[in-house]
């Protein structure tokens, strides 16, 4: 299965990346060859409706799950509509939530936020 | 003549000076621009004369004729299309109106949709023609709302006062665009300053006239006020910190029409402003 992740470089050794649209990568990894290529995410830079573009470009990488921090209500709808499932990370390293996701210990991310439309922060 | 009265924060006296500017003149013309929250009817209580509904248009797609290829994706800066399971999904909400997603349709499958995002409500307040712009809750721009507004004043030949929104973002320059004078309204705090920087900004950005009325000054230090002094900006007047004004603008009456000396405040201001503008178009007509 393929899944997806917010990064903050294009390295196994980097970070979870603590935003979702903003991201400056995804990780898009493979749970059963255990291979994980990195995608650029042309949304971060975008004057508005990051998530929409940034959720654009995960379901264009055909991942079924999602592994994030945070996502707004927007981007989540695109997701939802691609039936892609979204779970909370655990902690900030990549390999610890690709352990936890293989072993079924990850949770739904409930909590959809309202977006920040042009108004940042965390 | 167009007065535009702006801060780069809420509750700094936008309101309190153009509303009683609108007021003590002979005959004025008064806009809220700050659609969010207008509140500058709530002192003219104006006659209703009339009202108008705005409506933006939003993109519509017709599935059968779209072929999935993306271009108004692709073309959308603000993001508000997505093409997901092969279907277009229209994002309303952070849709700008531009119109650009059906130029480029090659299909011809987007067609405009309207949709109601807010109103303008005229009337009349004694000597004052008071219009007001109102965004309905939950919509994301005032800004069509504010090209309405201003419209309006294209055709008036009454001094205007545009009551701005606060802030510096998109929906003020827009405020300001036509304007030919711009008051800045600024705290005698630190945070004043950094907003008053704001609006500064602006309307150096602008090339448009301004100068500063200093609001709520107490005794003592004034950072607002040595801001003013070392960038040289002209200070129109200083309102002094005072109770009794508070409480009339609290209970929604305008100063000028209860007490002579707010009326002779005001008037003053409103000289030296006229004086102001008349002096810009002279030296930059």
């Amino acid at each position: 299965m393929k899944i997806a992740m917010p990064v903050n470089d294009k390295s196994m050794e980097s970070c979870v990346g603590n935003t979702f649209g903003r991201t400056g990568y995804f990780l898009v990894y493979d749970t059963e060859t255990k291979e994980g290529i990195f995608v650029d995410n042309s949304a971060a830079a975008s004057q508005g409706g990051a998530g929409i573009k940034a959720a654009q470009t995960v379901v264009d990488s055909q991942v079924e799950a999602l592994i994030t921090p945070q996502c707004g209500e927007n981007a989540a709808k695109v997701l939802q509509a691609s039936n892609i499932k979204i779970y909370k990370i655990i902690n900030d390293s990549i390999q610890d939530n690709i352990n936890a996701f293989n072993h079924g210990e990850l949770s739904l991310l409930e909590k959809i936020h309202g977006g920040f439309h042009g108004h940042g922060g965390k | 003549m167009k007065i535009a009265v702006l801060s780069g924060k809420g509750g700094t006296g936008k309101t309190l000076v153009s509303v009683n500017l609108a007021a003590v003149a002979k005959e004025a013309f008064y806009i809220d621009c700050d659609v969010e929250e207008p509140n500058g009817h709530l002192f003219f209580e104006p006659k209703p004369i009339g009202s108008e509904k705005i409506v933006i248009k939003i993109p519509v797609v017709d599935e059968k004729l779209c072929n999935g290829c993306r271009k108004c994706v692709e073309f959308c800066k603000f993001n508000a299309l997505a093409y997901i399971n092969n279907k277009l999904i229209v994002f309303d909400d952070v849709c700008h109106s531009c119109g650009g997603c059906m130029l480029f349709c090659p299909e011809k499958a987007l067609t405009e949709q309207e949709k109601m995002i807010g109103q303008v409500q005229y009337g009349n307040s004694e000597n004052v023609t008071v219009v007001t712009g109102i965004l309905n809750t939950g919509e994301a721009s005032g800004t069509p709302i504010i090209k309405k507004l201003l419209n309006y004043a294209k055709r008036e030949q009454a001094i205007t006062f545009i009551d701005c929104p606060p802030g510096s973002a998109c929906i003020v320059m827009e405020s300001i665009k036509d304007a030919d004078y711009c008051i800045l309204v600024a705290e005698p705090t630190l945070f004043g300053v950094h907003n008053l920087n704001m609006v500064y900004e602006l309307v150096k950005l602008f090339h448009k006239p301004y100068g500063v009325v200093l609001n709520k000054c107490l005794e003592g230090e004034n950072p607002a006020e040595k801001f003013c002094i070392e960038k040289g900006i002209k200070i129109l007047e200083k309102i002094p910190f005072d109770n009794e004004l508070g409480k009339l603008n609290s209970n929604a009456l305008i100063s000028v029409r209860e007490y002579e000396k707010y009326k002779e405040l005001f008037a003053s201001l409103l000289q030296i402003v006229t004086e102001e503008v008349q002096h810009e178009a002279a030296v930059n007509p």
